[in-house]
């Protein structure tokens, strides 16, 4: 096999659409080299971070990022301390109406506020993206931390599951599979990403074990006798964490933007649920006249998209010792 | 003279500020000599050697004053098309890392083949056969059926060798050596350095030899450049330093050296680390390291002063260091 | 080498059977198959049960699922809601995706790797910085809205291209529909190829390269590139398959009717056949791909040796 990239560069190309293509950066965390000989995995992981710490906190682009993402927080959870009105209450006879005083984004299709929709959308992409971004990322790293850990059969066994998923194009499985569903909640399109989503994660978490288990201090831990479980939580679980950490926020962003892209197509969320995705989707059969209807819910989505690539970005160069 | 390094400095602008790698360096070697330029990682040999070659990257590097002369012409007013025409032809470089500084996709016959068919126009055959002589003169067995391998597929010795050949390709005046054994085994070593020297006796080239090692430097060096933070410590030929060091850091170095003579004594260590090159200390760089240092070491930079003919110390005790 | 291939091989057919039965039985779930057969009315329960016969859906999931199989690979793929074969919905779809593909391809290769090459050389510069934003950016744009506006503005607003694609789909007019399809993936290998770039540009044997004098053109391309490019190549050759299976939102924005077009119709009319069909030799391209990428290993770098 040819192992230097077999979970690097091309670890997350295969899926299509949005989802995979954060791993493909990541890779270089995965060959962190290891401090100084002697230092134990704790200690190192966490001058790591705070080195990384240090970095971050002089980075423009992390600073502008968190602030951007704490706001949406912010507004997912209290939509209505910067929204007034409600997002489902509207007026067909100004359907399409441009922006006016107290409506600055203006009308959409069925005469609702774009900007009080545009208000309360950030809270479905948020719960979207963080909850499918956990889902992931716990399963994830368990299936591809058992694998990397134990190798041999494990390994085999859990690689090839991991590829049957990875196999299915995205989209396509979306379209088949969310196709059936009739609930109008978030959740069967949160369990349908974490289905098709965790491959990514599996494959990062795999090779970064693997990576973790060859430093000369865990083959220490091992020769002195220390337990599996010792070993993978302790000497192990630390170091291996970083990558799936950065690629899990990166991520994070092209789920919400895979959200939106099922909803154009028509088998993501659905009325009356309020999402940016929905209202992209709506606004795109007017887009001639009334591009406004379009460009604000797809802006806040990009800037939101772009906010959490910049802080997994941000993050992976931090804790890049090379690039320093 | 064949090479004259007049006043060099070189900085290096770094994120935490400039760091002076190289404060006023004066060498020279002519032709057939052997010049060993001594020092700790950092203190500035390397740099000074890769200002020569002109293959310093730059930026971050810069070169802040001094001159190079190469038979007769200041190199650093060359354009760099000029320059390039010099390197490889008429000066080569050897590295310490053979298998990095291998190109590992390209096959040994192609980078060897490569000076002749770029420097001298020669066609890919004529080149093939170029590169096989040379390998037959750094005596690699089979050569003619191991030129399309690759640097992988050789062992350290075998790989130091083809650096050779690749630098002594075109016969230059002037062999610059960084470290070229460091990365070898003990066995191997005195090997390479035995046929570098013998090229270089058959080829009447001058040779800068870069080590930390002063085993090496006994046997084949005809004088001595000590280096400390950017500056020549000290200046000599080769028998006279051994015999009586004219400056504290040499005679530091000299007796951290193991000898079986003196088995069962603690071994000697300069006390201290090397300085930050940001802030190098004022009047004698190596004052906190000094066990001679006085009040005037801490306050005025000592210049070089000459101890004998062709012998130079930046001590102000060099007297002293001599005598006792 | 041949062993690696035969290994590779049989590691294959677990994933492609895996793949093919999770869709299968996604599909399965889907709904009714025989639904979309009646007409726009619903099958009267006899006729219900005859065609449920005839088309093997009385029995259970894995045997109806192994009988399908074994139609596959002997080439017949069953028949779609209208009758046609879903063979025949195939040689029309899939050369117009593959042409979509090849266009996609060919905008990440000239435009992803130039980019790439330049930046990377450039790091830190004001070309640098302004590259990497404007990927960071067509990253963050979802590809249906990149599609929808760049449709809106060339083929709408300013009349430079049509904006919709005729059945014929001839290369000239998947130019736009090409770039936002390799959108996404474009500013990946931009990234790919500057991160790769600047990280090899430091290597010792970059700077051997320039201690021999060579010409800095020669030292980019035949140093440089070759090392850096091994793996942007190979992202790009998986991408073949993501980019043919990614494929549907662009052709629906643009109407082509290619793989995508013709998935989504077997889909809405809930054709099980049409969707498992088209999936399953999506599922094949998508791993004979990531096969032929790690033999592209071996040719690239000869330090990498298969056993």
């Amino acid at each position: 096999m040819p192992e230097p990239y077999d979970d690097g560069a091309i670890a997350g190309t295969g899926a299509g659409g949005a989802m995979d293509l954060a791993a493909s950066e990541a890779t270089t965390l995965e060959r962190t080299p290891g401090g100084p000989q002697g230092t134990g995995p704790a200690e190192k992981a966490r001058s790591l971070w705070s080195d990384a710490w240090r970095d971050l906190r002089r980075n423009p682009v992390f600073i502008i990022s968190s602030l951007v993402i704490l706001f949406l927080v912010v507004i997912s959870l209290w939509p209505s301390l910067i929204a007034s009105g409600n997002p489902l209450q509207c007026d067909l006879a100004k359907a399409q109406e441009g922006s006016q005083p107290g409506h600055p984004f203006g009308y959409n299709g069925q005469g609702c506020d774009v900007y009080t929709r545009t208000v309360y959308g950030a809270r479905t992409s948020v719960t979207v993206g963080v909850c499918t971004t956990v889902g992931v990322a716990l399963f994830g790293s368990f299936v591809g931390g058992l694998a990397g850990f134990f190798g041999g059969g494990w390994d085999a066994l859990l690689s090839r599951v991991t590829d049957i998923f990875f196999g299915i194009p995205v989209v396509l499985g979306g379209l088949v599979f969310l196709s059936v569903v009739t609930s109008s909640t978030v959740w069967p399109v949160i369990g349908f990403m974490i289905l098709l989503g965790w491959p990514q994660i599996a494959r990062i978490a795999r090779g970064s074990v693997i990576t973790a288990k060859q430093n000369d201090y865990v083959q220490a831990a091992r020769a002195l006798g220390a337990s599996n479980s010792r070993m993978l939580l302790r000497h192990i679980a630390p170091n291996a964490v970083a990558p799936v950490i950065v690629v899990a926020t990166i991520a994070l962003g092209t789920y919400i933007a895979l959200e939106a892209t099922l909803s154009y197509l028509g088998v993501g969320l659905k009325p009356p649920t309020v999402s940016w995705g929905i209202d992209i989707s709506a606004a795109s059969q007017y887009i001639r006249n009334a591009p406004h209807m379009l460009l604000w819910p797809a802006g806040a989505l990009a800037v939101t998209v772009l906010a959490f690539i910049m802080l997994g970005d941000a993050v992976r160069d931090a804790l890049d010792p090379k690039l320093r | 003279m064949l090479l004259e390094v007049r006043d060099l400095q070189v900085e290096f602008k770094t994120r935490d500020g400039v760091a002076k790698a190289v404060n006023g360096v004066n060498y020279s070697v002519d032709a057939g000599e052997t010049l060993a330029v001594l020092g700790e990682s950092g203190s500035g040999k390397s740099v000074t050697a890769q200002a020569v070659m002109g293959i310093l990257d730059m930026p971050p590097g810069r070169i802040a004053g001094g001159e190079i002369l190469f038979q007769g012409r200041d190199l650093l007013k060359l354009k760099e098309d000029e320059r390039r025409k010099v390197r490889g032809s008429e000066m080569a470089m050897i590295f310490q890392d053979a298998l990095s500084s291998l190109n590992p996709v390209l096959s040994v016959g192609d980078q060897l083949s490569e000076m002749f068919t770029v420097h001298r126009g020669m066609s890919r055959k004529e080149g093939r056969a170029k590169a096989v002589e040379l390998m037959d003169r750094v005596r690699i067995p089979a050569a003619k059926e191991r030129v399309g391998q690759y640097p992988h597929q050789f062992s350290g010795g075998m790989r130091q060798r083809i650096m050779i050949a690749m630098a002594l390709a075109l016969e230059p005046s002037l062999i610059i050596a960084d470290e070229p054994t460091t990365a070898l085994d003990v066995t191997v070593q005195a090997q390479v350095m035995d046929l570098l020297a013998e090229l270089q006796r058959e080829l009447n080239m001058g040779l800068i030899l870069i080590t930390h090692d002063l085993g090496v430097v006994a046997d084949v060096a005809d004088k001595i450049a000590v280096m400390y933070a950017g500056r020549i410590v000290e200046q000599a030929p080769v028998h006279d330093i051994y015999k009586a060091p004219a400056h504290p850091y040499t005679k530091g170095l000299l007796e951290s050296i193991p000898r079986l003579d003196q088995k069962g004594r603690e071994l000697y260590a300069i006390k201290g680390l090397p300085p930050n090159l940001m802030h190098i200390p004022p009047g004698c760089a190596f004052n906190p390291r000094c066990p001679m240092a006085r009040d005037v070491c801490r306050s005025e930079v000592p210049p070089l002063f000459d101890v004998a003919p062709d012998r130079q110390s930046a001590c102000f005790f060099w007297k002293e260091t001599l005598d006792g | 080498m041949g062993r690696y291939v035969i290994r590779r091989l049989l590691q294959m057919i677990p994933v492609f059977f895996g793949a093919t039965l999770l869709i299968f039985l996604m599909v399965n779930v889907m709904g009714d198959p025989i639904a979309g057969l009646c007409g726009d009315k619903a099958c009267d329960p006899s006729t219900a049960a005859q065609l449920k016969k005839e088309f093997g859906l009385d029995k259970p999931v894995w045997q109806q699922y192994l009988t399908y199989m074994g139609n596959v690979f002997t080439g017949d793929f069953g028949t779609a809601f209208n009758g046609q074969k879903v063979t025949e919905l195939m040689s029309a779809a899939f050369p117009v995706t593959i042409r979509l593909t090849i266009v996609a391809i060919l905008f990440e290769i000239v435009i992803g790797i130039s980019l790439g090459v330049v930046t990377g050389l450039r790091r830190g510069r004001p070309v640098d910085t302004v590259v990497l934003m404007l990927t960071l950016v067509v990253i963050a744009i979802p590809v249906f809205v990149t599609g929808l506006l760049l449709q809106l503005l060339l083929g709408v607003e300013w009349g430079i291209v049509k904006p919709t694609v005729q059945p014929e789909a001839p290369f000239n007019e998947l130019l736009i529909p090409g770039l936002v399809l390799a959108s996404v993936s474009l500013a990946y290998v931009t990234r790919l190829t500057r991160t790769s770039i600047a990280e090899n540009a430091r290597a010792d044997y970059v700077r051997t390269a320039i201690a021999k004098g060579l010409p800095r053109r020669r030292v980019i391309t035949r140093h440089l590139l070759r090392n850096s490019l091994i793996p942007v190549v190979t992202f790009i050759g998986t991408d073949v398959g993501a980019l043919m299976g990614g494929a549907i939102v662009t052709e629906r924005i643009f109407n082509i009717h290619g793989v995508g077009y013709q998935l989504y119709q077997g889909i809405l009319r809930q054709s099980t056949q049409t969707v498992v069909g088209f999936v399953t030799v999506l599922v094949l391209v998508f791993l004979i791909a990531n096969l032929i990428v790690d033999l592209l290993y071996a040719v690239l770098d000869p330090r990498i040796r298969y056993a």
